[in-house]
């Protein structure tokens, strides 16, 4: 089971320039919205055609550029659960699932729309119109849709976006066990980390168009490469390096030396650290550094505060418990640390 | 009261109607799909017979079709008749007349279609001719089934290019605008005001169908 994308396609404000393989599991696409994610889904559907590039699923070569092969999307069986999930709105449910059969006879149509309706929960809804669903419901009958078609690949777009924060958990352990029977590929696009970490086994980042290398999703949470993977992951502090040695950056923007766990590659050019690996450091401990307190946000769990660095031009992002900062009683000044492996050094641009 | 106009007003605005709708939406449909350049240019051509005189649309069609012009006199030679001055000579007025009301309202029925819908189901394996009855026509039902509404009321009201090429003959070619004037014109203002009252009455009828389509269609979307 794989799916082998590299396509190139001139868009009017940025270049789509995505190379990816998945190999039986289920990968995510993740980068900021507008970065390109859902036109390569389109790509990869048939819906648009990109300028060059080669397209292959399970063996079969859905397009091919240099031999001039771009199969409709009717043929090439690759199933595509929209944002919005583009119910029909004037069929009802089993209407709606009925579109997916009509490939078979007219009599054998109602057997399997009655066993999705059934494994997808929708028994009671069969006649009800979209608009009269939950947004769980017209999730389930939209992918209930596309598994009829008996799709070899399978591609979400956002599937959670158009729900409420508070359905959204619900929905998405339902979508892992709905899921769990298809033996295809999946490609799930989305632009929130924590949905990726929790239901993908890889990712690709996508940023301005361009597809960075797959890896685990592990991974990118631990090490990210580059600056947009570890933007991507939810780094917040990024600051320009200049290289000393192996294991010391200097932060230009920070105005401070770190050593680093990882080791420091040639073409570093940027350090990140996470909001919430910031501490308040102890005498004595490496990578510790003044800092001026220049604003306090309460946020709904932690305190986050925006700190100045003596010698630096950039404010950095601390997030620490509540009740640790109240015991700190409002100074003026704190020490801040910052353990060495806790130092991303990264490439690319910002 | 010799009914004969009423007959061939309604016939001849029925049968304009008809072919009307198909080329209509068939354009609107097409036409949308072209490039922006093809598109500006047809469209501004399919829709000067909006904004034109009837006379002139008139004019330009017995340049066509009159029996010693390019169309007529080849169909006259190979045919035997003419296509002027037969009842059904009003077909080729209205329908042109008409064809800009039933193309602009086909257009922005489908312009306001949800395409990710028609994206679905190519996703689902439906050809593109079931996506079109099924999906494409349904929803944009209520906006097209208005645009005909109106096009027919248009049709029945025609007068300018109609009188032109089909002329006025009691009894073959009369239609209820012509009878009027025709009425008016030899002094018999009686029967024109009763012309005038059944024309009124066919046209608020039709009308008042155009405004439920839209109201339902109003409801639907909120």
């Amino acid at each position: 089971m794989s799916l082998s994308v590299n396509i190139h396609k001139e868009l009017d404000d940025f270049t789509l320039n995505v190379n990816f393989e998945t190999a039986g599991d289920m990968m995510a696409l993740l980068g900021a919205s507008g970065c390109g994610k859902s036109m390569t889904l389109k790509c990869i559907a048939g819906l648009e055609k990109p300028d060059r590039g080669r397209i292959v699923l399970n063996d079969r070569v859905l397009y091919d550029s240099e031999k001039h092969i771009n199969l409709p999307p009717q043929k090439r069986r690759v199933g595509y659960l929209f944002q919005q999930y583009a119910l029909f709105p004037h069929m009802t449910v089993r209407e709606n699932l009925e579109t997916a059969v009509q490939r078979l006879p007219k009599e054998r149509r109602k057997a399997p729309v009655d066993e999705k309706l059934r494994a997808f929960r929708l028994e009671g809804t069969d006649h009800l119109y979209p608009h009269q669903l939950s947004g769980g419901q017209q999730q389930r009958t939209a992918l209930a849709r596309v598994l009829l078609n008996e799709p070899e690949c399978l591609l979400l777009d956002e599937p959670f976006s158009a729900l409420d924060t508070y359905l959204k958990w619900q929905t998405e352990l339902e979508l892992g066990e709905l899921l769990r029977p298809f033996m295809g590929d999946v490609l799930f696009v989305s632009h929130d980390r924590d949905e990726v970490y929790r239901l993908c086994s890889t990712v690709c980042v996508l940023a301005d168009g361009k597809s960075e290398e797959k890896v685990t999703v592990r991974d990118l949470m631990a090490e990210p490469h580059t600056v947009s993977a570890a933007l991507i992951s939810g780094c917040k502090n990024f600051s320009r390096v200049k290289r000393i040695d192996a294991t010391h950056v200097k932060c230009l923007d920070w105005g401070v030396t770190l050593e680093t766990l990882q080791l420091v590659s040639n073409i570093c050019n940027y350090a990140g650290v996470r909001a919430h690996s910031f501490h308040i450091a102890k005498s004595g401990e490496p990578n510790r550094f003044d800092a001026r307190v220049v604003r306090v946000i309460d946020d709904t769990f932690s305190t986050i505060l925006m700190l100045a660095p003596e010698g630096g031009t950039s404010l950095i992002r601390m997030e620490m418990p509540k009740n640790e900062w109240r015991a700190m009683r409002n100074p003026s000044v704190v020490l801040l640390g910052v353990a060495p492996e806790e130092v991303m050094t990264l490439s690319g641009e910002l | 009261m010799d009914w004969f106009p009423l007959l061939n007003s309604l016939r001849i605005a029925a049968i304009s109607s008809v072919i009307v709708f198909f080329l209509g939406v068939a354009a609107a449909y097409y036409i949308a799909r072209l490039p922006r350049l093809v598109k500006g240019v047809l469209d501004l051509v399919l829709t000067l017979p909006l904004v034109l005189p009837p006379t002139v649309v008139g004019y330009l069609l017995l340049c066509l079709l009159g029996p010693r012009r390019v169309i007529g006199a080849w169909v006259l030679e190979n045919w035997g008749t003419k296509l002027v001055m037969q009842w059904w000579s009003a077909i080729f007025a209205v329908s042109v007349v008409i064809f800009p009301l039933m193309y602009r309202t086909a257009r922005g029925a489908f312009e306001s279609f949800d395409e990710t819908l028609a994206a679905a189901g190519r996703t689902l394996g439906l050809s593109n001719t079931f996506i079109f009855w099924h999906i494409r026509m349904p929803l944009c039902r209520q906006g097209i089934l208005a645009g005909a509404v109106l096009s027919f009321a248009r049709a029945l009201g025609e007068y300018g290019a109609t009188s032109m090429i089909a002329g006025y003959t009691p009894g073959k070619t009369a239609t209820i605008s012509t009878e009027v004037y025709q009425l008016w014109r030899t002094g018999d203002d009686a029967t024109a005001l009763k012309w005038v009252l059944v024309n009124i009455a066919i046209s608020a009828v039709v009308l008042l169908a155009v405004n439920l389509l839209e109201r339902k269609e109003g409801r639907k979307k909120s």
